[in-house]
């Protein structure tokens, strides 16, 4: 117990923190999303999210970076970044749905069947881009690969005793930016109202018109594109990348979807964020080693007296 | 192995390969696999946790091992036959390391973190006591996950407590993160780490210019100075189109020791261990002459310092 360290960090936790649990909501999206419409859990979203960072280490790599851009330049860069790994890690997930999830569903087996499927899928694109990717010889293959910086620190400015830099600034704000658009797509599109019935009651959802392959497909693309996000502003922030890079993260994104109520859109966020400053909170108070363990202690009580996370359950009753 | 088969056709050696990806679990099954391929001797493994778990399982199948890089001192307290290591372990790292930071460097506070695995958390612990006898303050100790991608909280307690120094017991990807994560941070004390991190990658994975000035120690030379490693080091470039990695040095020793046992006839597991028990191998980076309890005898620990994004062996600790 250190609480001298709590206060004299408060602040620096606070913003990094905070930066954190931004990356874990929009990664929490893709397991909330499919999990509301499918009652699926999709482990294999950490991969969706590795092969975002990969896409954006091919682009770093084309574009042959060794130097800090500024200006238009960077914007340019990080834009094509952007576009790049949403389109990959958006075209993963659509690959996972078609090959290890509707073929099953097609054949009526059970969701544990599903599980087992995407757990599948994980070990299998870790070890294809661990071998073919990234992996080195004379290293093990899962080592990490480092980005060339594209923001410097500089700093922007000051929360107590913490630095807030720029790049930490772009991943709050390009998190929440992207956090309001998807809730305004789904309250408000046809789209949003197919994954909202879908999320309800498929079968009367089938019934009434919408068609269900179709949103379950749109589902899938949005979260993995909300991943390629993620794992953008991840590239921005920690610059490296790994063949196991996700798995870490996707284990905590999908505790901050529980955390905050599965199958709830704004649960992601709140329960990003909440899990985010837990373990900086948590790492000043007891000692980073207890990061994990104060995360899963938290979540465990909160589950005792809400068990459905701390905002509910359904896609719908939260009025998303 | 290449040139020994061409140049002693009586007994043909071959190499099996297995790749434990530094993974204790994967040691294990690998351990047993290799024995049901009735390998007469191991190389490996190169690390200290997986070496734990294997360990055991070749001292009860009978079968010599030497790591050429795992440097926990545990490993050696078994009193197991079988095992031997080419190479000093932590304990002289450690205190070598701590010597280094407080006489040599002058750090008067150290932070000491390490990555909780058998070898980081093993060296750590080596060098935290070290620093106090020598007259030196552990302004603050944290353990990061090595897996981990933030180190952020680690960075708040360092930069909070104001240690001119930190020393890192960890492998070269997390100490690449840790110290980019501290100089973002605007960290400037020193910076050291031990043979874990000794690695090009180490300077790669902090994103270049904040490994500058950064010091690693290791119980290895640099064998592209050494003049006795010459012909090893031409065959290595030309072979993999690299200098030779950490340790490979080592690996090399280990495998010529091993040959040099089963020219001399020792062609079972248990004719070879007897023969590195009760000899010696003038190799390139030392004379290997093995201990009772399967440690080296003897061992220096060499220092390196970032300089131009390059690793400079600068001296040694003593």
């Amino acid at each position: 117990m250190n609480l001298h360290g709590f206060v004299t960090e408060f602040w620096p936790s606070t913003v990094d923190g905070l930066v954190l649990g931004s990356i874990y909501a929009l990664f929490a999206l893709g397991y909330t999303m499919v999990y509301g419409v499918l009652k699926l859990i999709n482990f294999a979203h950490s991969e969706v999210f590795m092969v975002g960072t990969m896409a954006m280490l091919g682009v770093l790599n084309l574009l042959d970076i060794h130097r800090l851009p500024g200006g238009v330049e960077l914007m340019g860069a990080l834009l094509l970044c952007a576009l790049a790994a949403m389109v990959a890690s958006g075209a993963t997930a659509l690959m996972l749905e078609l090959i290890a999830y509707r073929p099953l569903r097609r054949r009526g087996s059970s969701r544990l069947a599903a599980l087992i499927s995407a757990i599948g899928m994980s070990f299998a694109l870790q070890q294809i881009f661990a071998l073919f990717v990234v992996g080195k010889p004379g290293h093990p293959r899962t080592d990490p690969v480092p980005f060339p910086t594209l923001m410097g620190h500089a700093v922007m400015f000051r929360l107590g005793v913490a630095q807030v830099t720029s790049d930490d600034v772009l991943v709050v704000v390009t998190a929440l930016a992207m956090m309001v658009a998807l809730d305004r797509l789904v309250s408000t599109t046809k789209l949003g109202r197919g994954i909202r019935a879908v999320a309800q009651d498929p079968e009367t959802a089938t019934l009434m018109g919408v068609n269900l392959d179709r949103v379950i497909m749109y589902t899938f693309l949005i979260g993995g594109v909300m991943a390629g996000v993620a794992a953008t502003l991840f590239g921005v922030h920690y610059a490296y990348t790994q063949a196991t890079v996700g798995q870490l993260p996707g284990i905590k994104a999908f505790t901050a979807a529980v955390l905050g109520g599965i199958g709830n859109l704004r649960g992601a966020l709140l329960g990003g964020l909440t899990i985010g400053l837990l373990e900086f909170y948590g790492s000043s108070i007891f000692g980073t080693q207890w990061e994990n363990p104060v995360v899963f202690a938290v979540l465990v009580v909160v589950l005792l007296f809400r068990p459905t996370g701390i905002l509910g359950e359904s896609l719908t009753r939260a009025r998303v | 192995m290449s040139q020994y088969n061409a140049t002693n056709p009586a007994v043909k050696a071959t190499v099996v390969d297995f790749d434990s990806q530094g993974d204790p679990s994967q040691a294990n099954n690998g351990a047993n696999t290799l024995i049901s391929d009735k390998v007469v001797a191991v190389i490996g493994p190169a690390f200290s946790g997986e070496s734990a778990a294997a360990d055991p399982i070749f001292e009860q199948a009978g079968i010599p091992n030497i790591t050429p890089s795992a440097t926990n001192v545990k490993l050696a307290q078994h009193g197991y036959k079988f095992f031997h290591r080419a190479l000093a372990d932590d304990s002289f790292q450690g205190v070598g390391d701590a010597d280094y930071l407080v006489n040599t460097l002058h750090a008067s506070t150290v932070a000491v973190i390490d990555d909780n695995s058998t070898y980081g958390a093993g060296l750590a612990q080596n060098v935290i006591p070290q620093v106090t006898k020598e007259g030196g303050t552990v302004a603050v100790t944290d353990h990061v996950d090595p897996n981990g991608a933030d180190y952020g909280s680690t960075v708040n307690k360092v930069v909070a407590s104001k240690a001119a120094a930190v020393f890192y017991g960890g492998y070269y990807d997390a100490a690449g993160r840790l110290v980019k994560q501290l100089r973002a941070a605007g960290y400037t004390g020193l910076f050291m780490s031990g043979d874990g991190s000794e690695d090009a990658m180490f300077v790669t994975d902090a994103g270049g210019a904040p490994a500058e000035g950064a010091y690693l120690s290791c119980a290895c030379a640099d064998e592209t100075q050494n003049p006795a490693a010459k012909s090893f080091v031409s065959a290595y470039q030309a072979m993999w189109s690299e200098p030779p990695a950490i340790y490979s040095a080592e690996a090399y020793d280990a495998t010529n020791f091993v040959l040099a046992a089963i020219k001399s006839g020792a062609t079972t597991a248990t004719a070879i261990n007897n023969y590195l028990a009760t000899s010696s191998w003038q190799g390139i980076t030392k004379t290997l002459k093995f201990l009772p309890d399967g440690n080296v005898a003897g061992g220096t620990i060499y220092v390196y310092k970032v300089e131009g994004g390059k690793l400079v062996q600068i001296g040694t600790t003593s």
